[in-house]
């Protein structure tokens, strides 16, 4: 069966606190992170984007699963912050760790879901034996106009996993998908900062499409919630997710441990699939993994994963979702106005 | 509008993206950026790719505190010289770790990060930089 045969993650080294931008704007910092869920986020450094999160999550992946780079088939970038709007941030990773010139990529882009799509084609070409591993990267460093309620929880960070059939650390039992014409959340071609519909993020496009994705997968598989150990949903803000568990019957403690958005805050593309990698950090084999992933716009891609036995012989390899959230250094508003290139004096 | 010089950092990608250089066989001597022809060895050498682990030591460093235009947002910047583990030395920035706490001899390991861009419409170049060696959970690192 198709599985993650290898996976990894990578954070920026620098982190906000969401009190740190209250002040700026004069609301009441702890009330507003409590509020939100997020208390910190992290933020790149000025000489990072999405290339570069992208190739060392995939380092680590490649690390993590000792696989051989030459047996990719496919590259895929899932964002919505890529460097280029045109180039392929995926032949910069595909270079950069040593894959042949065999490959195809491509560039995703689904708001927050993108890394998750891209995970669902390379199960396709894998299942069709078309490539022998695929590589989907959900990565993203996420704007928000300053002032912006965006702007608490827009945050960098990316994850990579490697899809194939060999030896995988867990299988991928089934996936499906949710899509409509939801306009809650998008950025126009040019426009620096997205717009959003305020209130409108939220029944019609994220609780209507994440609850539709899981009602649809638990139907499919023939299972409840019951039948699962973790639950990964999209994390906008630490709010929506444990609302969205309520609603599905989760108990509190089977989310909890995917809820890194407290720490990091929105890692967009790399949000849902951060929040699976921590669990595949500490999930036992035979655990059973609920995600869905959210993307504006709007869609759903629900996955049904278990952890296989292999995992436990691939610990301790690369730095861990706890490792990278422990490392940090907080800056001022006006280093991460600094790095953020919100500075236009500065060019 | 046509950029100039986009070839010459097409032919340093492979090299600065992986910290590919090379070795001869003759002299066990590892060189990198990669050389045409060993300059001990000469027409007797041996030359062979070689992919750097990518780990090395700080050899000696500056602070840097003027930069240059493309440089300012990064100031205070480490730039050093870090000697590899397979006896080469090269010139980079050492990031994700405050200028104070930089020391000769400290470990290091590669990563990937964007050196510098032809203004907001040029091509970036990415390529290596090295940081502090990260703890790993479950490691016993040195």
């Amino acid at each position: 069966m198709v599985g993650i045969v290898g996976y990894g993650v990578y954070v920026p080294r620098y982190r906000i606190k969401t009190e740190e931008i209250a002040a700026v704007w004069g609301e009441d910092g702890p009330k507003l992170a409590k509020g939100l869920g997020v208390f910190e986020k992290s933020v790149p450094g000025p000489d990072e984007d999405v290339a570069t999160i992208s190739v060392e999550a995939a380092r680590n992946a490649i690390k993590q699963g000792d696989i051989d780079p030459t047996d990719i088939g496919a590259v895929y970038v899932g964002s919505e912050s890529h460097p280029y709007a045109v180039k392929p941030t995926g032949t910069i990773v595909a270079e950069s760790i040593g894959c042949t010139h065999d490959i195809t990529c491509a560039d995703f882009e689904f708001a927050c879901k993108a890394g998750t799509a891209a995970v669902q084609t390379c199960m396709g070409l894998v299942d069709s034996k078309m490539i022998k591993i695929g590589l989907a990267i959900g990565s993203d460093t996420a704007q928000g106009r300053p002032g912006d309620a965006l702007e608490y929880s827009a945050a960098a960070g990316g994850a990579a996993f490697l899809i194939g059939k060999k030896k995988p650390v867990a299988t991928i039992e089934e996936t499906v998908s949710f899509t409509t014409d939801t306009p809650d959340f998008w950025r126009r071609e040019g426009e620096d900062f997205p717009s959003h519909g305020a209130r409108f993020t939220g029944e019609p496009a994220y609780f209507r499409h994440v609850g539709a994705g899981a009602k649809s997968l638990l139907k499919k598989t023939k299972t409840t919630v019951e039948d699962y150990d973790y639950f990964v949903f999209h994390m906008p803000n630490g709010k929506f997710p444990i609302a969205m568990g309520r609603q599905l019957g989760v108990p509190p403690e089977k989310l909890e441990d995917s809820l890194i958005v407290r720490q990091i805050g929105n890692t967009y593309s790399g949000s849902a699939m951060m929040g699976l990698a921590r669990i595949l950090d500490i999930a036992d084999p035979d655990s059973k993994i609920f995600m869905v992933a959210y993307g504006s716009g709007a869609g759903s891609d629900a996955f049904s994963i278990k952890v296989e036995e292999e995992i436990e012989s691939r610990r301790g390899e690369v730095p861990t979702m706890d490792d990278y959230i422990a490392r940090k250094t907080y800056v001022s508003y006006a280093v991460y106005a600094k790095y953020r290139r919100k500075i236009v004096a500065l060019g | 509008m046509a950029q100039h010089g986009v070839a010459q950092i097409w032919r340093r990608i492979r090299a600065i993206y992986n910290i590919e250089g090379n070795t001869c066989k003759t002299c066990d001597t590892y060189y990198f950026p990669p050389r045409p022809v060993c300059p001990t060895c000469r027409r007797k050498g041996v030359l062979e790719d070689h992919k750097f682990k990518g780990l090395g030591k700080i050899h000696t460093f500056a602070v840097v505190r003027q930069a240059p235009d493309d440089f300012k947002r990064q100031i205070p910047y480490v730039i050093a010289q870090v000697e590899l583990d397979e006896g080469a030395r090269v010139t980079a920035q050492i990031v994700n770790i405050d200028p104070e706490e930089v020391e000769i001899g400290m470990r290091v390991r590669a990563c990937f990060r964007k050196i510098t861009q032809a203004g907001t419409a040029g091509v970036i170049v990415y390529g290596y930089k090295f940081e502090p060696v990260l703890k790993v959970t479950g490691h016993s690192y040195p």
